[in-house]
């Protein structure tokens, strides 16, 4: 790190990325605004589970959870008469509440049994939405409001509301990087016991990590919901919204601010490939990707970068 | 009326068992979650549906020839791919096995395609009449062959020498391999016993219900639940877990509608790993 004050780093990381997606709004054809949109979707995911499941070492599968209950949040909210605005900063204080009520549920688990409680988590609300019909429309799904502009401006606007998403979780991730909460988090990964011993408050610690997540996760949803205008329970609980998030953390490295960056365009260039060449077999290509991945690269490409230039925080300690 | 569902429960759990006796020897003695369990019993199920579509063998027969089939290809996967990872936190074990099931059940997709497939058994079994209390003859001989696996499993485990090396590195992997079990290749038998009793398992299922990759999940689901249910790391608690959610899941049928059957077993595994994460009868230890 050199000697400035992070809050100008930061300022300028704001700056060179609002003048990048400035340019890609007014140049970019629709095909690479939907790209960009879709990258700004993966990396508020990637970074927000990153806080839990990287600095925490938490292998959380309740993205899913949350990003169906941002979805619908947004959805009831704006059924209900709500501004799309509000109703986006609604499913955000309705995800933190139910985040933290989960989290201190569930933050007692430890390794496969959180993992478990985490996942089964989507089923159920998956169960519920798709029961609760007055409310939801059950397994018919939900139509949302359009915002109304054109349809180049609309594509543009939700890749400025995604963009702004990932843009707070990568700030708020530095943050919570350099800031005791950070090292108590690196502390629990390494050992829960002994960090809790040693008067760290993980429990805290912990709740706060997940709940930040899941205001993420939730946001993303309620953005989503907006964006596609139609959801339906299969699709905002998919499964694949819970790994997709692990799988651009451990590409990028996990437990670091940039990783989760990093693994999200590589991912995203991946999935573009095989979406393209092998339409039919794309889940099993991504599937053999992460299996090399875990096999050949567990510590991401953000380790290969850094390797001899300066020791990690984690490398130092294993 | 309460007598027939629970009769209906009990046929249930004795599947139940089965499905889930696999899983929990590889949570038990590999320390790993398999997700790829669930596309295993499917590929059971495909593998019974082919032999009784070309040469006619009837599903309970095809259960040895599953077993037998997927053995090896375990065994060398357990061997070459997963045993690489073991020592690795649980997102690392967890997110291998989650895409080598990406990739199983894409497999299976392409090949066999999603819609479902039905074993049709003919001549039909029929129902016998005990008491008043109607037992379809399918289901029995199912059930019949599940408690069969269980049994055999037990035994092997009991009375065998490999059984023996599995439940010591199961006890104590650090002491086993000092009295001079090759873990490597226990975790390997392990893995490759599981798989072929989930290959057996789904054979068995095929007499019953429909066959789709689609299904793969919902078995997944079931064997976490009777896990924790009965608790980890024993068979007689599989075999409870296993009947105790069939015997549940047939009740919660009747009260709340059979379309809700399935959210029973999940809120019922929440609540279970909130307040008794050991399982009801479960050691404490397990991680």
């Amino acid at each position: 790190m050199s000697g400035r004050p992070a809050v100008v780093q930061d300022a300028a990381i704001a700056l060179i990325a609002v003048t990048a997606v400035a340019a890609v709004a007014v140049l970019g054809d629709n095909y690479v605004v939907r790209l960009a949109t879709t990258l700004f979707l993966y990396a508020s995911l990637a970074l927000s589970w990153n806080l839990i499941g990287g600095y925490a070492g938490y292998p959380s599968f309740a993205t899913a959870a949350f990003f169906g209950l941002g979805a619908y949040a947004n959805g009831v909210l704006q059924a209900a008469g709500l501004p799309f605005a509000v109703a986006w900063i609604g499913v955000a204080g309705i995800a933190a509440v139910c985040g933290a009520l989960l989290g201190f549920c569930i933050l007692h688990l430890r390794g496969h049994y959180f993992a478990i409680a985490s996942l089964v988590v989507g089923d159920v609300l998956r169960e519920i939405v798709n029961s609760w019909t007055s409310l939801t429309g059950g397994g018919m799904g939900m139509n949302l409001p359009l915002i109304a502009f054109s349809a180049d401006m609309q594509a543009r606007f939700f890749m400025g509301g995604f963009f702004g998403l990932a843009l707070a979780a990568f700030l708020v991730a530095r943050l919570i990087d350099r800031r005791p909460l950070g090292f108590t988090l690196r502390c629990i990964e390494q050992n829960d016991t002994a960090a809790a011993m040693l008067g760290a408050d993980t429990r805290f610690a912990k709740s706060a990590a997940f709940t930040i997540a899941c205001i993420f996760a939730g946001a993303a949803g309620a953005i989503y919901a907006s964006w596609v205008s139609y959801i339906d329970p299969t699709d905002v609980f998919d499964v694949l919204y819970s790994v997709k998030p692990i799988i651009m953390a451990l590409l990028g490295g996990i437990g670091t601010v940039t990783g989760p960056v990093i693994g999200a365009v590589v991912f995203l260039g991946l999935e573009e490939l095989f979406w393209r060449n092998f339409l039919e077999t794309h889940e099993g290509v991504l599937g053999l990707l992460v299996v090399l991945l875990v096999l050949f690269l567990p510590d991401g490409i953000h380790r290969l970068l850094t390797i001899g230039r300066h020791r990690t925080w984690r490398a130092a300690a294993s | 009326m309460l007598a027939q569902i629970f009769v209906n429960g009990l046929l249930l759990g004795a599947l139940y068992s089965a499905i889930a006796l696999g899983f929990s020897l590889v949570w038990g003695v590999l320390n790993i979650i398999n997700i790829l369990h669930g596309s295993l019993i499917v590929l059971g199920a495909y593998l019974a549906f082919f032999l009784n579509a070309w040469f006619g063998i009837s599903p309970f027969a095809a259960a040895p020839v599953a077993a037998m089939v997927l053995f090896i290809p375990a065994f060398l996967l357990q061997l070459g791919v997963i045993n690489r990872v073991l020592a690795k936190p649980v997102l690392i074990t967890l997110t291998l096995t989650f895409g080598l099931n990406l990739m199983l059940n894409n497999a299976m997709l392409t090949v066999f395609r999603a819609d479902y497939r039905k074993v049709v058994l003919d001549p039909p079994l029929g129902v016998l009449d005990i008491a008043g209390l109607a037992v379809p003859v399918d289901r029995l001989a199912a059930g019949a062959g599940a408690i069969c696996l269980v049994a055999l499993v037990w035994l092997l485990t009991r009375t065998t020498q490999i059984g023996r090396a599995i439940v010591a590195v199961r006890m104590d992997r650090d002491a086993a391999a000092l009295m001079g079990i090759p873990v490597a290749t226990v975790y390997a038998l392990t893995f490759a016993l599981a798989a072929a009793v989930a290959g057996a398992a789904g054979a068995l299922l095929s007499a019953i219900f429909p066959i789709s990759p689609v299904a793969s999940a919902g078995y997944l689901g079931k064997a976490f639940v009777i896990c924790v249910l009965g608790g980890l790391g024993s068979i007689p608690g599989v075999v409870a877990g296993g009947f105790g959610l069939g015997i549940i899941e047939s009740y919660g049928a009747l009260w709340l509608g059979p379309e809700h059957a399935g959210t029973v077993a999940f809120v019922l595994l929440l609540l279970l790993l909130l307040f008794r994460p050991n399982g009801l009868f479960g050691r404490k230890g397990f991680e």
